[in-house]
C-alpha cells in the first residue's frame, strides 16, 4: 500500500479503537499509539522523500490513482510534493501535542472520534491530488468542529460555532462551484490536478471568475478580511486542542489549497486579478494586527494575531516568486507551530486561573514559572526574533515581496512590514501584563505548574519551533524545490 | 387480449399478489395469526423487493441481458418494452425506480410497528398495508406510463389513498384535517393536470407520449397545456408555489405516513415528470427550462427560508423536503442522461436519509406520547446515544456533509446543472445548502448540546422492526456513496432512456 494512504488509515483505525475502547485509561493508550505512529510516519515520509527526491524528477513523488467514479473522471489519487510533506509533518506534530493538551476531557470518547475525523480530513487534504477527493477531505475536516466547538468549548460556544461552521461551508460552497468549474472548462476529462496543470488549460474567460470564487473559498478558512470574523470567536470558544488544531492546521488549508488549486491551475487569472486579493490580505496582515493590539482577552488577542499571520501566507503567495512563495510555506508552518503552543498555553493558564482577562491575570512567571518561560518564547517566536521560525519566515517573505518594483507592491509590503511592529506591542504588552509585574489576583498564588502531559506537548512545538530558527535550509530546500513548477507556470 | 403482455408488469403482477395475500390473510386469518401479521406483511414485501432487483442482480453479475423465455423459470425474466399498445412502458430504468419506490415502502412499513401495534389503531393494521399497496400500485403506473391517461390514473390510484393514510389516526383532530386538507389538494391538482392534458390532447391530437412528441411545438395552446400538466405534478412534488399543503399534511399525518409521503409519493412523482419531460417536451427545451429554473430557485430558497423557523420536527422535514425537491429539479433541467442519472441517484440517497430521521422521530415519538416539537429532541444523546447518532448521519446525508451519501448524490446533481451551463442556478442551490446546514446544525445542536426538558424520553430501546430499518438506512447512507458502482449502474440504465 501506498504510504500516504497511511496517514488516512490510521486515524481511521484510531476510531475503530476508540469505538471499542472503554474507561479513559484505553481511550488514551489509542490515541497516544496512533498519535505517535503518525509521527513516526511523518518523519519516515519525509526521509523518504528525500530520497526520492534525490533520484526523481517528477513533479510529485508517491503519486498513485485508483479510479473512483469512472463516468466523472474521478480517482481516488495521491502523490505528495515538498510543501504537502512539510504540512503533513506538521499536521502529525500538532495532532500528536494536541492529544496530550487534551488529556483531562469530559466525555474523552466522542471528543477523541471527532478528533480523529478531523485529522483524516487535514491529512486527507494534504495527501490528495484529485480535485474531487481534496474537496471531500476538506469538508470531512471542517463539520467536527461544529461540535467539538459546540459540545467542549467555553463562552459563547453555541454561536460561535455556528458561525465558523455556517462560514467556512458558505465558503466551500465558493469552492464547489469553482471545483465543478475547473472540471468542466478544462475539457471535463479529468479531476487529476496535475493532469489539468500540465496538459489542459482553462480558457481565460472563465478563469476570471473560477480564480476569485476558488480563491475566496480556500481564502475564508485561511481567514482572508472581511471573511475572518469567524476566527475570533472561533478560535476563542473552542477548546484548546480544537484551537490549536484549527489555528495550527485548519487555516493552513485555506493558505493551502489557494496556492495549490487557485493559483496552480489558473495561473492567467492570478495575474490578473492577483492584485484585487493583494490588497486584502495586506489588509488582513496590518488589520489582524491591530484587533489583537486592543483585545484583553488571551484566546482573542491569539486569534487575531492569527489574522495577521495568516494573511501574512496569503500575500506572499500572491507576490508570485520564488522567495516569497517558499516565505509563505514556511511562514504556515512556522505561524502553525507557535499559534498551537500559545493555545496550548492559554488552555493550560485558563485550566488553572478559569481567566483568560489579562486585566485579571500577573506575576504568573512566579507562580507557574515552566508556563511562563514557554508563553515568553513563544512570544517571542511570533515577533520574529531570530533563532526561531517566525523570523525566517518573515524576514524571507518579505525579501521577496521586496522584490518586486513597482509602487503598488512596494507600499503593501511597507504596510505588511508595519505589522512586525505592532506585533511587538501586543506580544510584550501580554507577556508584561500577565507574567511580570504583581500578582493580581490572590488566588492565583500557589496554583500548580504545568503537568507532564502538559510539559510534553509544550516543549515537542518549542523544539520543532527552534529546529526551524536554527536550520531554516533543511526546510526551505525541500520547499523551494517544489515550488520552481508552480514558478514556472506563474512566470508565462 | 394478450395475455403475454402482462410479463411486462412483473412488478405489479408481484405487489397484486402480496396485496391479494395479505388482504386474504388480514380478513380470514385467526386472532393469533393477526398478532403475527406485521411479520408476515414485511417479509413478503421484503420479498417483493428481492425479486424486483433480480434483473439488476443478473445483469451485475453475468454482466447480459439475460431473458429465460416463457414457461415456469419465464416467472424470472424482465422483459422491457411497450406493453399494451404503447400504454405501458418497461425499461430497466422504469424497473430501478420501481425498485427504489419498494426500498422505501419498505423501510416505511419496518418503521410503522410500533404505531400500529397501539391500542387504536391494532384493528386496522391489516388496512394500512393494504392501502399503502394499492397507492404503491398507482406509483408504479405513473412511473411506467405511456400515455398521459395511464399517467392520470396512475396519479389518481396513488392520491386517494393516501388520503386515508393520512386520516389514519382519524380520532386525532391533526390527523383528520391532515387527511381533509390532502383529498382536497389532491383533487385540485388532478383536476389541474387533467386540464392540462386536454389541452395538449387537442393540440396533438393523441395522448400516447411516443406519438406525442413530435407533435410538440412551441404554440400558446401546447404551452398551457405542459404549464398546467407541470403545475399538477409540482403539487405531488410539493414545488413552491403549490407547497402550501405540505407543511400541515405532513404535521397531521402519522409520522410513518409522513415519511411515505415524503418519500415515496415524492420520489414516484419526480420519476413521473421527468419522464414525461424528457420523453415528451423535449423539442420545447426552451419554454420548460425558463420555468424550471425559477421554480427551481424559488422551491429552494423558500423551503431553506421556511424551514428555519420551524418549531415543530414533522412541520420541519416538510420544509426539509421541499428544499429536496427543488435540488430534484436540476437534474431534470439538465435534460441529459447525466442529468437523469444524478436525478434518480439523489432520490435513491434522500430515501435512505430521510426515512432514517423519520425512523428516529416515529421511535421517539411513540415514547413521548406524540410529542414532535423540536425541542423534545433536546439532550436526546444522552439518553439515546444511538439514535441520535442515527438522526446525525441522517441530517449530515441531507446537508450533503461528506463522506455520506448526501454529498455525492448533491455533487452529482451539481455537476449536472453545471454541464448543461446552469452556472448561476448551481451557484443559488450552492448558497442555499448552506442555508440548509444552519437548519439542519439545529437539530444536531437540540440533540447533542441542549440539555434535556423535564418530562423528555428516557433511555429506550427501538423495536426490532424499526431497529433493522434504521440499520439498513444507515448502511444506505454510508454505502451508496463509496460504492461508485451504484452510480456508474445507474449511469448505464439512463444512457437506454435518452437517445
Amino acid at each position: 500500500m501506498n504510504i500516504l494512504s497511511l496517514f488516512v488509515l490510521v486515524p481511521l483505525l484510531m476510531m475503530l479503537f476508540l469505538f471499542a475502547s472503554k474507561n479513559m485509561q484505553q481511550i488514551r493508550t489509542v490515541m497516544v499509539t496512533g498519535a505517535s505512529a503518525l509521527l513516526v510516519l511523518a518523519a519516515t515520509l519525509t526521509i523518504m522523500f528525500i530520497q526520492q527526491r534525490a533520484i526523481s524528477t517528477d513533479e510529485m513523488l508517491f503519486v498513485d490513482s485508483i479510479v473512483w467514479y469512472a463516468p466523472l473522471n474521478i480517482a481516488y489519487a495521491v502523490g505528495v510534493d515538498g510543501i504537502s510533506v512539510v504540512m503533513i509533518v506538521l499536521s502529525s506534530i500538532i495532532v500528536f501535542t494536541g492529544v496530550f493538551s487534551s488529556w483531562n476531557m469530559n466525555m474523552a470518547k466522542e471528543y477523541f472520534l471527532w478528533y480523529c475525523l478531523l485529522s483524516i480530513g487535514v491529512f486527507g487534504f494534504f495527501i490528495s491530488i484529485d480535485l474531487f477527493t481534496m474537496f471531500l477531505f476538506y469538508e470531512v475536516a471542517l463539520i467536527p468542529m461544529y461540535l467539538l466547538i459546540g459540545l467542549w468549548g467555553t463562552g459563547r460556544k453555541e454561536y460561535s460555532a455556528m458561525k465558523l461552521t455556517l462560514m467556512l461551508m458558505g465558503g466551500s460552497a465558493f469552492l464547489m462551484i469553482g471545483i465543478i468549474g475547473i472540471y468542466y472548462f478544462s475539457g471535463h476529462a479529468t479531476m487529476n490536478l496535475l493532469e489539468i496543470a500540465n496538459n489542459l488549460h482553462i480558457p481565460i474567460e472563465a478563469q476570471r471568475w473560477l480564480f476569485p470564487a476558488t480563491f475566496l473559498g480556500f481564502g475564508v478558512l485561511g481567514a482572508l478580511f472581511p471573511f475572518h470574523t469567524w476566527s475570533p470567536d472561533g478560535h476563542a470558544s473552542a477548546p484548546t486542542a480544537v484551537s490549536m488544531l484549527h489555528a495550527g492546521v485548519l487555516m493552513k488549508l485555506g493558505g493551502y489549497g489557494c496556492f495549490r488549486v487557485a493559483m496552480y491551475l489558473m495561473p492567467e487569472a492570478a495575474h490578473e486579478l492577483g492584485w484585487i486579493f493583494l490588497i486584502l490580505t495586506g489588509i488582513s496582515v496590518v488589520y489582524g494586527a491591530l484587533g489583537a493590539v486592543v483585545q484583553t482577552d488571551l484566546k482573542y488577542i491569539n486569534a487575531y494575531s492569527s489574522v495577521s499571520h495568516c494573511g501574512l501566507v496569503l500575500f506572499a503567495i500572491l507576490m508570485m516568486n520564488q522567495t516569497a512563495m517558499t516565505g509563505a510555506i514556511m511562514q504556515m508552518l512556522s505561524h502553525g507551530l507557535m499559534t498551537a503552543l500559545f493555545f496550548a498555553l492559554i488552555g493550560l493558564i485558563y485550566g488553572r486561573t478559569h481567566t483568560r482577562d489579562i486585566r485579571e491575570m500577573g506575576g504568573l512567571m512566579k507562580i507557574m514559572p515552566f508556563a511562563a518561560m514557554c508563553y515568553v518564547i513563544a512570544g517571542l517566536a511570533s515577533l520574529g526574533l531570530p533563532g526561531l521560525s517566525g523570523f525566517v519566515a518573515e524576514m524571507t517573505i518579505f525579501v521577496g515581496a521586496f522584490q518586486h518594483a513597482d509602487l503598488f507592491h512596494r507600499i503593501l509590503t511597507i504596510a505588511a512590514c508595519c505589522s512586525i511592529v505592532i506585533t511587538a506591542v501586543y506580544i510584550l504588552r501580554t507577556v508584561g501584563k500577565i507574567l511580570y509585574g504583581p500578582v493580581q489576583d490572590q488566588h492565583h498564588i500557589g496554583l500548580p505548574d504545568a503537568k507532564w502531559y502538559e510539559k510534553v506537548s509544550t516543549v515537542g512545538l518549542i523544539v520543532a519551533i527552534a529546529a526551524i530558527g536554527m536550520y531554516p535550509f533543511g526546510v526551505s530546500e525541500i520547499i523551494s524545490n517544489s515550488l520552481l513548477p508552480i514558478i514556472e507556470k506563474l512566470t508565462i | 387480449m394478450d395475455f403475454s403482455n402482462f410479463l411486462y408488469m412483473k412488478q405489479e403482477v408481484s405487489l397484486m399478489i402480496v396485496f391479494i395475500f395479505l388482504f386474504l390473510y388480514d380478513v380470514f386469518c385467526s386472532e393469533k395469526g393477526k398478532q403475527r401479521f406485521q411479520l408476515v406483511a414485511c417479509t413478503l414485501f421484503a420479498i417483493h423487493t428481492i425479486f424486483g432487483f433480480l434483473p439488476h442482480i443478473l445483469d451485475a453479475i453475468f454482466g447480459i441481458k439475460y431473458n429465460l423465455g416463457i414457461g415456469i423459470l419465464g416467472c424470472f425474466s424482465f422483459p422491457t418494452g411497450d406493453a399494451f399498445g404503447g400504454m405501458f412502458i418497461s425499461s430497466d430504468m422504469t424497473i430501478f425506480m420501481k425498485n427504489i419506490l419498494n426500498i422505501a415502502t419498505l423501510l416505511v412499513l419496518l418503521q410503522t410497528n410500533n404505531w400500529l401495534k397501539a391500542d387504536d389503531t391494532v384493528h386496522k393494521r391489516g388496512e394500512f398495508f393494504i392501502i399503502t399497496m394499492v397507492t404503491l400500485l398507482g406509483m408504479y403506473l405513473m412511473v411506467s406510463a405511456g400515455n398521459f391517461m395511464m399517467l392520470f390514473i396512475g396519479m389518481e390510484t396513488a392520491a386517494l389513498p393516501l388520503a386515508c393514510l393520512a386520516a389514519f389516526d382519524k380520532y386525532k383532530e391533526k390527523s383528520a384535517e391532515a387527511g381533509a386538507k390532502f383529498i382536497l389538494i389532491s383533487a385540485l391538482s388532478s383536476g389541474v393536470t387533467l386540464f392540462g392534458m386536454s389541452f395538449l390532447y387537442g393540440a396533438t391530437g393523441t395522448m400516447y407520449f411516443s406519438d406525442m412528441t413530435a407533435q410538440i411545438m412551441s404554440n400558446p395552446m401546447v404551452i398551457i397545456g405542459f404549464i398546467f400538466f407541470f403545475a399538477g405534478l409540482g403539487f405531488k412534488l410539493s414545488l413552491v408555489p403549490f407547497h402550501l399543503w405540505t407543511a400541515d399534511v405532513y404535521e397531521g399525518a402519522p409520522t410513518s405516513v409522513t415519511a411515505y409521503l415524503s418519500v415515496v409519493s415524492k420520489g414516484a412523482a419526480a420519476f413521473a415528470l421527468i419522464f414525461a419531460i424528457y420523453k415528451v417536451f423535449g423539442n420545447i427545451g426552451i419554454v420548460w427550462h425558463h420555468i424550471i429554473w425559477f421554480l427551481a430557485v424559488i422551491t429552494i430558497t423558500l423551503g431553506n427560508l421556511f424551514a428555519i423557523r420551524q418549531k415543530d420536527i414533522k412541520r420541519f422535514f416538510a420544509f426539509s423536503s421541499i428544499s429536496q425537491a427543488g435540488y430534484i429539479l436540476l437534474g431534470i433541467i439538465a435534460g441529459t442522461a447525466q442529468g437523469m442519472t444524478a436525478m434518480t441517484y439523489f432520490v435513491l440517497v434522500y430515501v435512505f436519509s430521510n426515512l432514517a430521521a423519520f425512523g428516529v422521530i416515529s421511535a421517539v415519538e411513540n415514547k413521548n406520547g406524540g410529542d414532535t416539537r423540536i425541542s423534545a429532541f433536546n439532550g436526546l444523546y444522552k439518553s439515546n446515544p444511538k439514535l441520535s447518532l442515527v438522526m446525525m448521519l441522517a441530517v449530515f446525508s441531507l446537508a450533503g456533509i461528506p463522506p455520506l451519501a448526501g454529498f455525492f448524490s448533491k455533487f452529482w446533481i451539481f455537476m449536472a446543472a453545471f454541464a448543461q451551463g446552469q452556472h448561476v442556478l448551481v451557484f443559488i442551490a450552492l448558497l442555499n445548502t448552506v442555508i440548509s446546514l444552519y437548519y439542519y446544525l439545529l437539530i444536531i445542536k437540540a440533540m447533542f448540546i441542549n440539555e434535556s426538558e423535564e418530562g423528555a424520553v428516557q433511555r429506550f430501546t427501538t423495536d426490532g422492526y424499526n431497529k433493522t430499518s434504521l440499520v439498513l438506512c444507515v448502511i444506505g447512507i454510508f454505502a451508496i456513496g463509496i460504492l461508485s458502482c451504484i452510480y456508474a449502474y445507474i449511469g448505464t440504465l439512463s444512457f437506454g432512456v435518452i437517445r
